[in-house]
């Protein structure tokens, strides 16, 4: 066998070994979308109610609360960046990465200082690659997320929040994730945490008609207290399923595209090893013809 | 007659959800019986057990730490990180 022959022979070897390790990915993550897809909707109920209970509290009480008045200078803000523990989701990571970069050139714009959470080895490494400090981080666990880790996220970016400025605390919290728009889109998504903006669940603050005047037991104060961080936790924890079913659905795609382009290079590869080995055959025939031409004129 | 419909929820899914007849739940103040027709009302949640009096009279109980409930218009959600089913009967 010729060299030329080998090599292309090698080569879609190659290609098929590869196709079958895509191939396989491809089918595991889309049976662990339909998965993660339904962890958000049934983590649903839990945050619309959340949701609109913080905004019956925000729109009704006319309490003045450390979590939704906003300071009049931000020195500090922190962003949590939520990103996978694991590559091969094409631009998945790179995606949310650049939304954050964004949002940090904007608020450092701003005369802000930020500081950074990050959650998923991906954004661990760039930070760490790039030598830039974070403040916290966690990793493991971005492909099913664990509610104790949202609540261990929550309490340290709303103790932080609490801090006085003077002494490194933050005064805006950001969190930037992947949204799970459809199979086939995720969308990077930057939303403000604090102080608070509730946009789900209510229009414009037309009292009377949108939500009832409610009562509060024990103190308006003391619920918002309670609620808060129950919240933000709950917002923590939908981002970081988003980001997981988005993850799951961008490593989908990008195993696809990896087994159609294997099979595009099996193509070609196989072509060009056709074609070699007919050269190669019509060589030797043409050499042999030769060879025996020779002899007879020679006798 | 008025009926409650009331859905227990926890972080993860929802734990319970159907019409009641009346609610009995402990807030940090202490007791409270909800029935159809009660005020707006956004109360945090003591240790203690939810219970639920569903329309034909059943009993569930559900273990609600960490919550909160809210009543508007007979809708009742009650809602907890770590909401449990304890028993039915």
């Amino acid at each position: 066998m010729g060299a030329q022959l080998r090599v292309y022979r090698q080569k879609i070897r190659a290609a098929q070994t590869t196709k079958k390790i895509t191939r396989a990915m491809e089918l595991i993550s889309a049976s662990r979308i339909q998965k993660a897809q339904q962890r958000v909707a049934a983590s649903g109920p839990y945050s619309r109610a959340v949701t609109r209970a913080v905004s019956a509290v925000a729109t009704f009480s006319n309490v003045d609360h450390v979590l939704t008045t906003e300071p009049e200078k931000i020195e500090r803000a922190a962003i949590v960046i939520f990103s996978s523990d694991r590559g091969l989701a094409g631009a998945f990571n790179a995606n949310v990465l650049r939304e954050a970069g964004e949002l940090a050139a904007r608020l450092t714009g701003e005369g802000k200082e930020v500081v950074y959470y990050l959650v998923g080895r991906k954004a661990a490494a760039y930070f760490a690659f790039r030598r830039r400090d974070s403040e916290q981080i966690w990793t493991g666990g971005t492909d099913s997320p664990e509610f104790a880790t949202a609540k261990e996220i929550g309490d340290a970016v709303v103790a932080k929040f609490l801090q006085p400025a003077s002494e490194g605390g933050v005064d805006e919290i950001h969190i930037v994730f992947n949204r799970f728009v459809s199979m086939l889109v995720q969308e990077p998504e930057v939303v403000r945490l604090l102080p608070l903006e509730v946009v789900e669940g209510v229009e414009a603050p037309e009292p009377s008609e949108v939500l009832p005047l409610y009562e509060f037991e024990p103190e308006v104060g003391d619920v918002l207290d309670a609620l808060l961080p129950v919240y933000i936790e709950s917002r923590i924890f939908n981002a970081m399923l988003q980001s997981a079913a988005a993850k799951h659905a961008a490593t989908q795609k990008a195993m696809k595209a990896a087994s159609d382009n294997a099979d595009k290079l099996i193509r070609t590869y196989t072509t060009l090893a056709n074609n070699a080995r007919q050269s190669e055959i019509t060589q030797q025939i043409s050499e042999i013809v030769g060879g025996a031409d020779a002899l007879s004129s020679a006798k | 007659m008025a009926e409650l419909s009331v859905s227990v929820v926890s972080a993860d899914h929802e734990v319970w959800s159907g019409k009641a007849k009346q609610i009995i739940a402990r807030t940090t103040e202490g007791e409270i019986g909800i029935l159809p027709g009660h005020e707006p009302i956004l109360a945090i949640l003591g240790t203690g057990d939810v219970r639920v009096t569903t329309v034909d009279g059943q009993v569930v109980t559900a273990s609600a730490d960490d919550g909160f409930l809210s009543v508007e218009h007979d809708t009742v959600t009650v809602v907890a990180r770590n909401a449990e089913l304890a028993a039915q009967g």
